[in-house]
């Protein structure tokens, strides 16, 4: 097991190494950040010095070096566009992002599971017709359109929820939260709908199939010939076999949600990592840039590795056949 | 790592304590809170940061030049009472007695002399305000002189960009020196702000809110009735579009030209446009004997007058100002725009268009009866409706056998491909567009100077002259302007200078864009043609 665990933290190293090396060849075509830095009368003297000190000049082998030698000292420097340290930027809207994720997850999961478990245990009834058609609107229409238009139907026409930002948030230590203010929690409804749409159809339809090939199965019918509630069948038996994809699936999208927030986050106006990474694409501002693209990679590494230990305690199966082969 | 976390503990220490003042201050009847949102934050609170309108003109509210410009952008009194020129290389500013900074600290000359200097040296994105300076010195506690090394007419018009800071302040905060990105350090400046201006900065989590309150003893009689501003970034404009119709906030300041309409239409919104002083102009290589993206080979068809007269009147501005600016263009024949010293009112007039067949023949007369091929280049994301400016440029030049090949792109890929290089090399580019306003002095010169002189690496003149444009009749006449005091003789050698590059075809002036901004109809406000916004003028009823 911790065999298992350090085997894949070397991975994960690897992993984020190769992440910062193609950022850094990719840094090359993004534009020249000087421009946006100085004003229109600097002259280009000026601003030729300040591409050397900042060592734009160099090439992307040796910039990357040497950004990942200041990373391993803790140091991720300052913004180009706003000279804050990067490694403070990304904390204070850290907490915005992961709010808004987990939000969207829960609502996705709340949502799309006992939905799925319906639509597969009643495949024929209308109601389960008609919820798959209306989930296809979650897969097809594009995340801004969907944000756009809850914008326009709940903040300008009923004009009961806000149509931008995160309302007021509380403090705790250097996290904010939006999660104890009422406008806090208003502020978070459509956003993660928005963000949580579509991995609530993919569960949905993932769950609903997984519980049609269940439900076929002998141990079920077996079950049901043992005069089990049906309660007791359809979660205490079904539901459970069919989490191991569910997980997998449930684990991946929470980092696509984290990393994908970019989206959702600019059509909020929420200010979060998202957000964050778009001004800074814009301004070519390389230092914010690379540490996002390492943070988002270390998410996604750290997910991994949390839905493979998450199986050892759903699927008992796994936990047999560990010993020793790792 | 651990000083870091406990740096962080304490920070959010404050700021928390601040959280809780904020929840018990209940607004009362009477507040008349002013929330406003543009598409980028402000990038910092220190005025030296960076040399840009929108930082400017929101540190403005908080921190104070000696000379500010009024509603006509004219100058007139702030921290200074009294500027002029005591010999034509001295400039005196006496300063206005009894003001305070926003702790209640008095102003003085040493805030002011600390002020020049910190924007002067360091970090700092202004230093270009000061070429002209040899020395700053205090006399009293309220005069300040400045010793100039040539004679410098625009100095105070120039330093009205310039923003005082107080001595105190920054140095205890260890901020006495402007942030230099280059280094690896936190300026305190950068989230604090400590001004003597109308507002003062309550609240400020970067990215996401600011929040300014009056200062209840500023010197000036305040023109707005507001109690506390809240400014927003919020990127998407059709989001700032939405939060503005919902009544989420008062005001917009970029809005998007193609929901101006939509706007319009709103019986709660009020759309308020007018000219911005930035002139949007198309240049070409008039330098090398040979363009870079052409097919004529062994010589420069831009070299040659009737070509310009060609492509100039070929452009039809007017339906540029229809069709693709929906009406929001004020087309021009100049490099400046009213509002500008030095605005020839008497030759801001384009010459008529040309039939195409007069345009071929001139073209012909010049050498190329069939036309020819030529790269353009234009930035995609820096002026209004940019790209689309230049897919009419090659619609109309097509009529008249000139085959344009379009290359549009984002700002910093595109300015670095046609700006000159550092030692003032040609920049890489045959026919592009751009745009300037000459944000520095308000004057005429800057223009001159920046855009029109020949390009020289050692007196740094006509550095942004792309086009390699070289005349040496206006180079004399632009130098001479520089040191004239006498504004009857200045304005004839700018009348001058003015007809020798409008009658020799340097540029293609286009347009001045409209500055658009949007706001709910109980706000009323004043919109300056710098496209700065002056929170002193706002109202809410």
């Amino acid at each position: 097991m911790i065999s298992f665990v350090l085997n894949r933290v070397a991975q994960a190293a690897g992993v984020l190494l190769a992440v910062g090396f193609i950022a850094f060849s990719l840094f090359t075509y993004v534009g020249d950040p000087i421009n946006a830095m100085v004003g229109q009368d600097t002259s280009q003297q000026e601003k030729e010095e300040l591409r050397e000190k900042l060592g734009l000049n160099d090439p992307a082998p040796l910039q990357f070096a040497r950004f990942i030698g200041n990373v391993v000292q803790g140091k991720f420097g300052l913004s180009y566009r706003t000279s804050d340290p990067v490694g403070r930027l990304i904390l204070e809207r850290l907490p915005a992002t992961l709010e808004l994720a987990l939000c969207a997850a829960l609502f996705a999961l709340g949502v799309g599971v006992p939905l799925g478990v319906y639509t597969g245990l009643y495949p024929r009834h209308w109601t389960s017709r008609l919820l798959q058609a209306v989930s296809l609107i979650g897969i097809s229409l594009p995340t801004f359109l969907i944000g756009i238009l809850l914008i326009v139907f709940f903040a300008v026409i009923l004009n009961v929820l806000p149509s931008f930002g995160r309302g007021e948030t509380v403090k705790f230590g250097w996290w904010t939260s939006g999660y104890f203010t009422v406008a806090g929690l208003k502020a978070l409804i459509l956003p993660s709908v928005t963000l949580g749409l579509f991995q609530l159809t993919l569960i949905m339809r993932l769950v609903r199939s997984e519980m049609l090939e269940v439900m076929r199965t002998d141990y079920i019918k077996f079950a049901r010939a043992r005069g089990l509630s049906n309660r007791a069948i359809n979660y205490g038996h079904a539901l459970k076999n069919t989490l191991v994809p569910v997980i997998t699936v449930t684990g991946l999208q929470l980092g696509a949600i984290i990393a994908f927030a970019i989206i959702t986050e600019t059509v909020f106006s929420w200010p979060g990592m998202g957000q964050l990474f778009v001004q800074s694409v814009q301004f070519a501002d390389i230092p914010v840039m690379a540490a996002y693209l390492l943070l988002v990679s270390a998410f996604f590494v750290t997910i991994n590795l949390a839905v493979d230990l998450l199986y050892y305690v759903v699927d008992p199966r796994l936990r047999g056949s560990t010993g020793g082969r790792h | 790592m651990n000083s870091m976390t406990i740096r962080f503990g304490r920070m959010t220490m404050a700021a928390a304590a601040m959280a809780l003042g904020l929840g018990t201050a209940v607004p009362g009847a009477f507040a008349k809170t002013f929330r406003w949102a543009n598409a980028g934050d402000v990038s910092s609170m220190d005025p030296y940061y960076r040399n840009e309108t929108f930082l400017l003109a929101f540190l403005e509210n908080v921190y104070e030049p000696l000379v500010r410009r009024d509603k006509t952008l004219a100058l007139e009194a702030a921290l200074a009472v009294k500027w002029g020129q005591t010999s034509p290389t001295t400039w005196f500013f006496d300063l206005r007695p009894g003001v305070k900074f926003h702790d209640g600290s008095p102003f003085t000359a040493d805030d002011v002399v600390f002020s020049l200097n910190r924007a002067s040296t360091g970090g700092s994105n202004m230093k270009a305000y000061f070429a002209s300076v040899k020395e700053v010195r205090k006399v009293s506690d309220l005069r300040v002189e400045v010793d100039t090394k040539y004679v410098d007419p625009l100095l105070a018009s120039k330093w009205a960009a310039i923003l005082i800071m107080s001595k105190a302040w920054a140095e205890k905060n260890n901020a006495a020196v402007a942030s230099d990105a280059t280094k690896n350090e936190e300026n305190f400046a950068t989230r604090n702000a400590m001004g003597t201006g109308g507002f003062i900065v309550k609240e400020r989590k970067a990215g996401e809110k600011t929040i300014l309150v009056p200062n209840p003893a500023w010197w000036d009689k305040p023109g707005h009735n507001l109690t506390e501003v809240v400014f927003t970034p919020i990127a998407n404009p059709a989001t700032r579009v939405a939060a503005l119709k919902a009544g989420d906030i008062d005001m917009m300041y970029e809005v998007p030209p193609q929901d101006t309409d939509n706007l319009k239409r709103d019986a709660n919104v009020a759309v308020i446009e007018g000219p911005e002083t930035r002139i949007v102009y198309l240049g070409w290589d008039m330098e090398r004997d040979e363009l870079l993206e052409s097919n004529i080979k062994g010589k420069n068809p831009f070299k040659d007058k009737r070509v310009r007269e060609a492509f100039y009147r070929s452009i039809d501005v007017e339906a540029i100002k229809r069709s693709v600016m929906r009406g929001q263009a004020f087309p021009t024949a100049l490099m400046v725009a009213p509002g500008i010293n030095g605005y020839v009112k008497e030759l801001d007039k384009r010459p008529t268009l040309l039939k195409s067949e007069d345009a071929k023949k001139l073209l012909a007369d010049a050498g190329y009866p069939a036309g020819f091929e030529v790269g353009m280049d234009c930035p995609n994301d820096r002026y209004v409706n940019d790209e689309k400016i230049c897919q009419a440029v090659v619609g109309m030049l097509a009529r008249i056998g000139i085959k344009v090949n379009l290359l549009a792109q984002t700002r910093s890929k595109y300015f670095t491909k046609i700006l000159r290089k550092p030692d003032s090399k040609p920049g890489e580019t045959s026919f592009y567009m751009l745009g300037w306003s000459p944000a520095a002095t308000y004057d005429v010169h800057n223009v001159f100077e920046a855009l029109i002189q020949t390009p020289n690496a050692t007196t740094k003149k006509g550095q942004f002259n792309v086009n390699g444009y070289s005349n040496a009749g206006l180079d004399a006449l632009a130098d001479k302007i520089e040191g004239e005091a006498d504004t009857a003789k200045r304005n004839a050698m700018i009348f001058e200078a003015t007809k020798l590059y409008v009658d020799d075809y340097a540029y293609i002036p286009l347009h001045q864009q409209a500055v658009i901004w949007a706001s709910r109809k109980n706000v009323d406000l004043h919109q300056p043609a710098d496209n700065r916004f002056p929170l002193r003028f706002v109202t809410v009823k």
